[in-house]
């Protein structure tokens, strides 16, 4: 009893120390934090400009002018502009069919559709060989009418839609499966076709999911390099993207060049992580702005 | 009748929403085609391989000690992650202080890095006269090169998998458990495992097994750390790649297999903990 009392005058900042912990753990816990991201995350990122620009920036510079290095980089765009647009289609027709419709199947499709996900890099380029290589499967049919697909540009592109296969449908399905189906019905009442539907109400609201999905599945396109190794036969200025290119130059102990491409995956991935932060300050915002302006709903329609 | 409008007269669901039939056609084609078609390819060449030839493949010597290197690496990266990545998560969705957002963002960049610039970037820091490794070598300790040095890469490749599945946990915890467990005389401790780590045990179990499996399959990242010494520092994948480039397609596509399955089971235990996750964020 007497010391029930003689907590009563503290209560009030009892309340606030019963959910959070003392200063002294949380600026201990939270420096552990900052030195552990700086150490694991912060530390590399630095490494690689550093040795990028060991021999100063006229080198550094001058990586990027050796016509390899520009075959890579053209080649890496090339893939990525194929790839990322096929897997926006995708994306786009599995979510629509996925999020609007009900059907049996649906748990098996949606699993099917994360499995790129959980396969190893070096597999997802593997099976390509197998169906296309000289030993694969269509491979002697693919030789006799002299069609190249492995060792060359075709099988890169092949294995990198293979592995950022899930990217945006993963990001449009929950989002458009949260919109419901309402604001599509009432453009079909109202006379739209199905396209004009889709194009001015279903992408509208989904844009900022979809341009999430665009830019990551980019990132991962441009920076795939297990698939890509196993299906590209390492052919310089032909089937070599900047992460191949990357790993030819620092096994020849070219470690400035090698660097310095890498410092410019390294800046693309900077980009990457740039625009998914804004998008995603913008979504949060856009949501509390609507649940601001929000109408009251009439009675007897809610 | 064509594709879609069969699809849209076997499956079509009630609505008035057009397109069914198209979109579910086109889908599943584009499916078999990139994910279905070349992953049956792979199960048909195992069909080549009699069943003691296979089994002799996935268990030669080299083979096993490639497992264990596999997945012992990446246990032991998932255990680090598990701990880490939770005091991460904690520490940004608790406390306040400047650069934390910045902090946040960073927490991704593994998942938007290329994974052979991690691989480089992680070998010039940790080889012995690199920024870090160097301070290891007096006391003739190799931590690139080594097991540990590939454990450093999984660690590097899988935090955000922990992180980011644990946050909007944490981030959903009602404060008023935290208070009623406080106003029954719980202490600070008290609350924290006998509430708060009740409630992330899924998040935390799905997180661990994500870095896992992701882990497991990872290539880029660790090949340039390892030293890819047979029997020592040698991966799976890296085993994969080396028989393919002996044009042992048969001796790739074993192991091959063998790391397939070990990845549905995976995706199987992930989709399991999952659905415990979501069913008990609603009912909590």
């Amino acid at each position: 009893m007497n010391d029930l009392t003689q907590r009563l005058p503290r209560a009030s900042w009892l309340a606030d120390r019963a959910t959070t912990e003392s200063a002294a753990i949380r600026w201990t816990l939270t420096g552990l934090v900052i030195g552990l991201l700086g150490l694991l995350l912060i530390l590399p990122l630095i490494a690689i400009f550093a040795q990028a620009l060991e021999k100063g920036v006229q080198i550094y510079l001058a990586s990027f002018t050796e016509p390899d290095a520009i075959a890579a980089v053209h080649l890496t765009l090339l893939v990525a502009a194929i790839a990322v647009p096929l897997n926006v289609v995708f994306g786009l027709s599995a979510s629509w069919a996925i999020a609007k419709f009900d059907f049996t199947g649906k748990q098996v499709l949606l699993t099917l559709i994360d499995l790129p996900f959980s396969v190893s890099p070096i597999i997802s380029g593997l099976i390509y060989v197998l169906l296309f290589g000289l030993q694969g499967l269509l491979g002697p049919w693919l030789a006799s009418h002299d069609i190249k697909i492995i060792f060359a540009v075709p099988g890169i592109v092949l294995s990198t839609i293979f592995v950022t296969f899930p990217f945006v449908a993963r990001e449009l399905i929950p989002l458009m499966q949260s919109q419901g189906t309402e604001e599509e019905e009432a453009a079909l009442v109202l006379g739209a076709t199905g396209w004009q539907t889709f194009f001015r109400v279903t992408i509208p609201n989904v844009k900022w999911g979809l341009l999430y999905g665009v830019i990551l599945c980019n990132a991962r396109a441009m920076g795939e390099f297990g698939a890509v190794s196993v299906v590209s036969g390492h052919i310089r200025g032909l089937t070599n993207t900047m992460p191949l290119h990357v790993e030819i130059l620092y096994n020849e102990y070219n470690f400035v060049a090698a660097f310095a491409v890498a410092s410019l995956l390294s800046l693309l991935a900077l980009v990457t992580l740039v625009v998914k932060s804004v998008i995603e300050w913008y979504t949060h915002h856009e949501q509390r702005f609507r649940e601001d302006i929000r109408l009251p709903v009439p009675e007897g329609l809610s | 009748m064509s594709l879609p409008q069969w699809i849209n007269h076997r499956f079509r669901p009630h609505g008035v929403l057009p397109g069914f039939g198209l979109t579910l056609g086109y889908s599943v084609f584009y499916l078999s085609i990139i994910v279905l078609i070349p992953l049956g390819a792979l199960l048909f060449k195992t069909t080549t391989l009699s069943w003691s030839e296979f089994w002799a493949i996935v268990t030669a010597p080299r083979v096993l000690a490639s497992y264990r290197l596999s997945f012992g690496a990446s246990l032991a990266a998932a255990l680090f992650n598990l701990v880490v990545g939770s005091l991460v998560a904690w520490v940004l969705v608790r406390y306040t202080f400047p650069g934390r957002k910045l902090l946040d963002a960073l927490v991704d960049l593994p998942f938007a890095l290329p994974t052979a610039v991690a691989g480089i970037a992680l070998t010039a820091l940790y080889a012995p006269n690199g920024w870090i490794g160097r301070y290891f070598t007096p006391y003739d300790l190799k931590i690139a090169y080594t097991p540990l040095g590939i454990t450093i890469a999984l660690i590097f490749i899988g935090l955000p998998f922990v992180v980011r599945t644990v946050q909007p946990v944490l981030q959903d915890i009602e404060p008023e458990l935290e208070e009623a467990a406080a106003s029954l005389g719980a202490s600070r401790w008290q609350t924290f495992t006998r509430v708060i780590l009740p409630t992330l045990t899924p998040a935390l179990l799905t997180g661990f097994a994500l870095a896992f499996s992701r882990t497991l399959g990872e290539y880029g990242s660790v090949v340039f750390i390892s030293g890819n010494m047979p029997m020592k520092t040698e991966i799976v994948p890296l085993l994969i790649i080396t028989k393919l480039e002996q044009y042992d397609y048969a001796g790739a596509t074993a192991i091959a297999v063998v790391m397939l399955f070990a990845s549905f089971i995976l995706l199987l235990v992930i989709n399991l903990l999952q659905e415990w996750s979501t069913i008990r964020r609603a009912t909590p």
